[in-house]
């Protein structure tokens, strides 16, 4: 019990709508240990709206039930706000898609960290300032102290996300949720961005969950792959056994990797059947 | 990792900046120079193209005629008109508007006495609008479609459609008539208006300092209700932006990185959102401000506070062209003066434009 | 009409694949008007600009006296009552009949400014937007330099040199409302500018002039008329408060503004002669700017919650 991060049992979260009530998570289970779990699936497929509502950060007029939404033995849909806020960029941190709407325009960098830091800690202003150089530092930017009086828009993609990432974790979450964060970037910068991501989860033993459309970097990454299509995960498989996947859903997913030397005629589609909704 | 993604985006681009921050002073000054001409041209139009005479325009048609003659080559009317215009521009650069007939002072000498009590209405006027206007417009947008929304809403609907002049007498029935709660329409009693001397003109100011509490009881008894009535419509205004601008915040993805750090909504709204908000909101503040300069010209008119738009109301009355003409000038300068100094404040305080 | 047909009617009014040119149309308009009339406001100020349209048109049915000539003898300065509902002034005029005349003069104004004003924006946008170049900064300089003076104050001017009357008012209100009706046309016209089916056009051989009034102006009108909606309560305010300073209507027309200002000598003893036609200024250009609003919100989505 005790190893268990993050347990969430028949998840579901429900927005109203002119046209009536949509489900955009129906009935989701996993659990999580101290390990790297990747949520895949196209977009729509209520995979970001899981992980906002294990943040607590779905709309108000969104409604979230489940059996089970616990972390570390606390029920966080018991809980009072004030607690899940407690929680939330304390133990369970979380990293959005673009540092360049993610991050406060008119704030220094140095500062959201700080404040992060300060939200959840009683530190004096100069060890904040202290810890949060050593956290730039720990996610590979060179050059601190300036970074620190930066605005967002005057660094680049691959370094806002640093930021963001310093800025989550300065605190030394348990859990993350890293919500699409490459995404966003240059293609040349994502695997930098990843590898120190990966190398501070692991060093600081987190749980991880990484959110993804792209199935062949959340396989190359995480340890466990969770498939989810359409609100409902489809499949639940180790990222070492996912050329062995049964469902075809799956398998759809896969196949639409390009690879090299294969003759690839006619382009494989999609196939999308309303039974795995149901 | 790539070196040029270690490096800040803006390292090594300070001379680009010199130039960008020369360019738009530059293009500033030009917008201050034509939009300060085109000011003048119009004037220029309306005080000396329109009127089939000017002279008649400014003395009146029962001057005998040869003031009028010695007025016509005074004025330059026997000139060609581009020639009358530069002779016109650099008189108001002087800042010669000609004599009042009304007064018989120059009517920049009539400005400068009058000025003081518009700007002291419309600052207090527009304090008050800030004051109100922008934490109802945060409320508003954080607590959207709620009850107070639903106020805000209908308050800076009714600010919008009233006239003001009207809600301006119903309120002299109602406090100065009925309650006795302030005094009639006017800047002082009687009574002080000859033992009080200003110093800066503003007399809420002048009074408090020389500590002449009576003066200032007073003197805030006659600008109460003009200044809510003028903070009112800028309620109105300022509070519906801050709505917009509040709700257009709100909706960005940094509130919702903030929340995922567990900062407080109330660290959330004012910390973050208005933050964000307080960038636009301060040409907000500004446009306000200088719609009520204009806005006084009818509110002074009905409190009988004589401020530049009493004065150019009397001179319309009158038919006193160098006056009303000098005196919208004078309003039509301090208004653009605020539109531009509200842009380059907005510069200023958005670090996203300091590069230009 | 039977649940059914209503149901197929508007199946084919929203339908995904209309058949021809009208039914798009009217499924559009049919869009737009549920989201019109789903905002109460809106259609409260639809019902007062249709109120003040027809209290104008029937204005000699609905007035039970004469608008410029009273009672001097008998009912001068008298308390609302049965007999004259909103009391009578210092000629002896009943003021609900002289409101509802008055109710004239206001749709006046406002559709004369409309009318000079709109084109005069749409013409200087569209041209500026479309030529680009030296002619787009020239003519935006000079909106821009109209944009930043103050509007009151410079129709006050207007007015002044060329004599106070009505005509002379809304000429002058014209004047200044133009630009930012240039604004929103220029914008409109560069979002088109480059698309494809202006170049087809330009291909075929069409004449700048013919491009601009064909292709482009008619784009630009449903914005432009959400912008003059919304700017109809500021022009009806300007004219009351240029009537109010003896500068638009002179008497004995009935313009509000105008019997506000000859109220205000008996603003402490006789309140409602210049109570009740201030209220009527405030009812509609509150009707408009709740048209406006609701209009805006039906057919500009983008703006939503401005």
């Amino acid at each position: 019990m005790s190893d268990m991060l993050l347990e969430v049992d028949d998840l579901r979260v429900t927005f109203p709508t002119r046209t009536g009530l949509v489900q955009a998570v129906r009935g989701v289970s996993f659990s999580l240990g101290r390990e790297r779990l990747g949520i895949v699936g196209e977009s729509g497929s209520g995979k970001s709206q899981t992980g906002r509502a294990i943040m607590g950060l779905t709309p108000p007029q969104a409604e979230v039930s489940a059996k089970k939404l616990a972390f570390d033995g606390i029920d966080l849909l018991s809980v009072s706000p004030r607690q899940r806020r407690s929680l939330r960029g304390n133990r369970i941190a979380m990293i959005l898609q673009d540092p360049k709407y993610s991050l406060d325009p008119v704030m220094t960098i140095g500062r959201q960290i700080v404040e992060t830091l300060r939200t959840h800690e009683k530190v004096s202003k100069a060890e904040a300032r202290e810890r949060a150089l050593a956290m730039l530092q720990a996610v590979q930017i060179r050059d601190p102290a300036r970074v620190f009086d930066l605005y967002p828009h005057e660094v680049s993609g691959g370094m806002g996300q640093r930021a963001m990432i310093a800025m989550m974790l300065v605190t030394g979450p348990e859990l993350m949720i890293a919500d699409e964060p490459t995404s966003a970037l240059d293609v040349t910068v994502q695997l930098d961005v990843l590898k120190i991501l990966d190398k501070l989860v692991a060093e600081r033993g987190m749980g991880l969950i990484f959110i993804s459309h792209d199935l062949r970097l959340v396989s190359s990454f995480c340890d466990r792959v969770v498939v989810m299509y359409a609100g409902k995960v489809v499949e639940q498989i180790k990222a070492s056994e996912l050329r062995d996947a049964q469902h075809p859903y799956t398998r759809g997913l896969l196949n639409c990797m390009p690879r090299i030397g294969f003759e690839r005629h006619p382009l494989p589609v999609l196939d999308r059947k309303p039974e795995w909704a149901a | 990792m790539s070196v040029a993604d270690n490096q800040p985006a803006t390292a090594g681009r300070g001379s680009d900046r010199a130039v960008a921050f020369a360019s738009s002073i530059g293009r500033f000054l030009v917008i201050a120079v034509t939009t300060y001409l085109g000011l003048l041209a119009v004037t220029f139009f309306i005080g000396r193209v329109i009127p089939i005479d000017p002279v008649l325009a400014v003395l009146g048609d029962r001057a005998p005629t040869a003031v009028v003659e010695r007025t016509r080559r005074e004025m330059g009317l026997d000139l060609p008109w581009i020639e009358q215009f530069y002779i016109y521009v650099k008189s108001a650069l002087r800042g010669d508007f000609g004599t009042s007939v009304l007064t018989t002072n120059p009517v920049m000498s009539d400005i400068r006495r009058v000025f003081p009590a518009t700007i002291e209405l419309a600052t207090l006027g527009t304090l008050i609008g800030a004051i109100i206007g922008v934490p109802l417009g945060v409320l508003a947008a954080v607590k959207r479609g709620s009850l107070i929304d639903q106020i805000a809403r209908i308050v800076g609907l009714i600010g919008y459609s009233v006239p003001i002049f009207w809600l301006g007498l119903l309120g002299l029935v109602l406090f100065y008539a009925k309650l006795q709660w302030i005094a009639f329409p006017a800047r002082l009693d009687v009574v002080y208006e000859y033992t009080f001397t200003p110093i800066t003109g503003f007399y809420l100011l002048d009074s408090a300092i020389q500590g002449q509490w009576d003066v200032f009881h007073d003197a805030w008894r006659h600008i109460v209700l003009p200044a809510a009535l003028l903070g009112y419509l800028s309620l109105a205004y300022i509070s519906r932006m801050t709505r917009s601008f509040m709700l257009n915040e709100l909706a960005q993805e940094y509130i919702v990185a903030a929340r995922a750090k567990g900062l407080s909504e109330t660290r959330i709204i004012w910390g973050h959102a208005l933050r964000n908000a307080a960038v636009p909101m301060v040409t907000v503040i500004a446009l306000s401000y200088a719609n009520l300069l204009e806005g006084s010209v009818l509110t002074e008119t009905v409190f009988s506070w004589p401020g530049i738009g009493l004065y150019i109301t009397n001179s319309l009355q009158n038919a006193d062209m160098n006056a009303v003409l000098g005196g919208t000038i004078a309003i039509g300068s301090v208004f653009i003066a605020i539109n531009l100094l509200s842009d380059l404040l907005y510069r200023l305080l958005d670090p996203r434009t300091k590069a230009g | 009409m039977s649940a059914e047909t209503i149901q197929s009617r508007r199946a084919w009014l929203l339908s995904d694949r209309p058949a021809s040119r009208l039914q798009a149309r009217l499924g559009r308009a049919y869009v737009s008007w549920r989201r019109f009339s789903a905002n109460r406001l809106a259609l409260v100020g639809m019902l007062i600009i249709i109120a003040l349209v027809v209290v104008a048109a029937f204005a000699d049915v609905l007035a039970p006296y004469s608008a410029t000539v009273g009672d001097l003898k008998n009912a001068r300065l008298l308390a609302p009552s049965a007999e004259h509902w909103f009391g009578t002034d210092d000629l002896g005029r009943d003021i609900y009949s002289r409101i509802v005349y008055g109710a004239r003069w206001t749709l006046y104004v406002v559709i004369l400014v409309a009318i000079i004003a709109a084109p005069i924006g749409l013409l200087v946008g569209t041209v500026a937007g479309y030529a680009g170049g030296w002619t787009d900064t020239i003519l935006m300089r000079i909106t821009d330099i109209f944009l930043a003076f103050p509007k009151l104050v410079l129709a006050l001017a207007f007015v002044a040199a060329l004599g106070p009357g009505i005509e002379n008012a809304v000429l002058a209100i014209a004047i200044t409302s133009w630009p930012p009706y240039a604004r929103i046309a220029r914008a409109e016209t560069l979002t088109v500018r480059n698309s494809d089916y202006i170049k087809a056009v330009q291909l075929m051989g069409a004449s700048p002039f013919r491009i601009v009034l064909r292709h482009i102006m008619p784009l630009c009108i449903s914005s432009l008329i959400i912008r003059v909606t919304l700017d109809m309560a500021g022009i009806i305010l300007t004219a009351a408060g240029l009537g109010f300073l003896g500068l638009g209507a002179q008497p004995p027309l009935p313009e509000w503004g105008a019997m506000i200002a000859s109220g205000r000598r008996f603003i402490l003893d006789q309140w409602w002669v210049a109570a009740a036609p201030g209220a009527a200024i405030l009812i509609v250009s509150l009707g408009f700017n709740l048209l406006g609003d609701g209009l805006r919100d039906a057919l500009d989505p983008r703006s939503g919650d401005q």
